[in-house]
């Protein structure tokens, strides 16, 4: 039976993730840290205008790329923001999630056989995504002694002559990893020596604490060569919305248009209003969530920090990643005991690549008296460990 | 002053020093002091709690009172003011702009006792023009709470 199915698609193994959930959800009093989306609702005024539309009768197809005002509006806000500037007619593309514009840019780009570079740990969907496109993910494994950013010397070593594309994701889920305009400077250099395509997910932009998201696109000579995937899940807390948008060069969006006009049709009508609204009117929305993240990231790390688990300072995302190599137990047994015992659910460093070895993600989108329950529990869990040494 | 710590302790005033010091990598010591200090300042009025009394069998009444009056010479309506927040069954007190001047929140436990205290505290004032009385039916959200909802994570335990 096998042999008819998609031997690409079949090579895939399952997510790391799943099994943790299975076990989390029998638990009756588990707390969860594995969350990898806001705790914040959808701000009322983005829903409304969702429920709005459907009240106007907007429930019919938009054009394939999106609403044109949405487009316009996500080119108003990435040049308010970050100062990148797009046509929203030629360079822009709403799409399912940011999701659905890795698939399309990957699917863009790969002619059998390509290489793709995809910095690990990182985010579950690019090397899945990128086989399924045909091409070669290539995992470069980034280093806890850097934070976990990307130097040119790591890219360098894993080029070929096959490689055409690099994927880069800062802020990273699951790390946190962030990376200033200094430090992307030699990516660029290196892209345009090297004639490489930037994929850059940028679903994090907005969630930085110290300093400001520099977009690689932002840089000389890098938007011809950068496609640009985000999307209004993590922003605004919108995930299952499920809306997200790419830009990047007219050449590379219409083949991805042209993709998603046959896969998708459009993006959901409704979830492109609420978006619209989103896009004008929720940077307010966006500073006040980012405040309650700051917060609960510093009291994460000083957790973290003071219960022997050590863990870098996250500058982005709603993530820490705490080593637990102190323990000598590999991630998922960390993760596994961990839930078992106390009943508090992380995610192993797996799985997000082989060098996630040693660490487990912890998220904070939670609120802080959740998280003071969860350090509670995973401190009694590591002092249990240390008596067992003993 | 500090922005920030006024915005941790605002929705939750039980917050620990220790847990303040964590969120906002100021040391313990500094955020004891800084919020003496900000009592001292009267920047930081209170700790209340907010309570849900519908929830309890003690009868509570509140009314918001619409009322007109003529300001004094030389005393404007600070003056004023005074006189009417003075009185215990006073529970807030704003100067408007608009159609009338003052609102004035009455909390009492019967109808009676509420009408009682306009009859013959509030209207009798000398400054006072008029007044128009709106009894409270049910409260739905208080200080940025909706008091009868209690929030449930609605988001699968683990996701990527």
């Amino acid at each position: 039976m096998n042999r008819e199915l998609n031997k690409i698609a079949l090579t895939i193994p399952p997510s790391g993730i799943r099994k943790f959930f299975d076990v989390v959800t029998t638990m009756k009093d588990a707390i969860s840290l594995g969350v990898g989306e806001p705790d914040f609702d959808t701000p009322w005024h983005i829903r409304e205008e969702g429920i709005y539309s459907i009240e106007k009768g907007k429930t019919f197809y938009t054009s394939n790329a999106g609403l044109l005002e949405l487009r316009e509006a996500i080119c108003d806000y990435l040049d308010r923001r970050f100062e990148l500037k797009y046509d929203f007619n030629e360079e822009c593309i709403v799409t399912v999630g940011g999701s659905e514009g890795i698939d399309l840019a990957l699917r863009a780009i790969t002619n059998p056989g390509d290489e793709i570079l995809i910095p690990e740990p990182s985010f579950v969907c690019y090397k899945p995504c990128a086989a399924l496109a045909g091409g070669i993910p290539v995992p470069i494994p980034l280093k806890a002694e850097n934070e976990f950013r990307l130097t040119r010397e790591e890219v360098e070593e894993h080029l070929t002559d096959k490689t055409k594309a690099i994927i880069i994701s800062f802020p990273t889920n699951p790390t946190g990893a962030f990376m200033t305009k200094e430090d992307l400077q030699p990516i660029a250099d290196l892209a345009i020596e090297k004639d490489l395509i930037v994929i850059s997910d940028e679903i994090y932009a907005e969630l930085t604490y110290e300093g400001v998201h520099v977009s690689i696109a932002s840089l000389e000579g890098m938007k011809e060569r950068t496609i640009i995937v985000s999307g209004f899940s993590k922003a605004y807390a919108m995930t299952g919305w499920r809306i997200g948008y790419a830009t990047g060069p007219e050449n590379i969006i219409g083949v991805m248009k042209l993709i998603h006009q046959y896969a998708i049709m459009c993006s959901p009508t409704t979830s492109q209003y609420a978006a619209l609204e989103a896009a004008k009117n929720g940077d307010e929305d966006i500073a006040e969530m980012k405040a309650a993240y700051n917060n609960r990231r510093r009291f994460m790390v000083d957790s973290f920090n003071r219960i022997g688990l050590t863990c870098f300072e996250p500058k982005g995302a709603f993530y820490i990643f705490p080593s637990i190599k102190s323990t000598n137990l590999t991630s998922e047994e960390f993760a596994t005991q961990l839930l078992l015992q106390e009943q508090v659910a992380v995610v192993p460093g797996t799985a997000f690549g082989e060098s996630g070895e040693g660490f487990v993600r912890c998220s904070y989108a939670y609120s802080i008296d959740d998280l003071k329950m969860a350090v509670e529990r995973i401190e009694k869990f590591v002092l249990s460990l240390e008596n067992k040494k003993d | 002053m500090n922005e920030a710590l006024l915005k941790a302790i605002e929705n939750n005033s039980k917050r620990t020093v220790t847990d303040l010091s964590a969120m906002l990598g100021i040391p313990e010591l500094d955020i004891a002091e800084q919020l003496t200090q900000m009592e001292k300042d009267l920047i930081i009025c209170g700790y209340h709690t907010l309570i849900d009394w519908d929830k309890v069998d003690t009868e509570k009444v509140t009314a918001l009172i619409e009322v007109r009056v003529t300001p004094q010479r030389g005393e404007g309506f600070d003056k004023i003011a005074e006189r009417i927040y003075l009185f215990k069954e006073v529970k807030s007190l704003y100067l408007m702009a608009g159609g009338f001047d003052f609102t004035v929140v009455i909390e009492g436990t019967t109808m009676k006792e509420v009408a009682h205290f306009i009859g013959h505290k509030l209207a009798p004032l000398k400054a006072v023009q008029s007044t128009a009385t709106h009894f409270v039916l049910k409260k739905y959200k208080d200080y940025g709470i909706v008091l009868d909802k209690k929030p449930k994570d609605e988001r699968m335990a683990v996701t990527p």
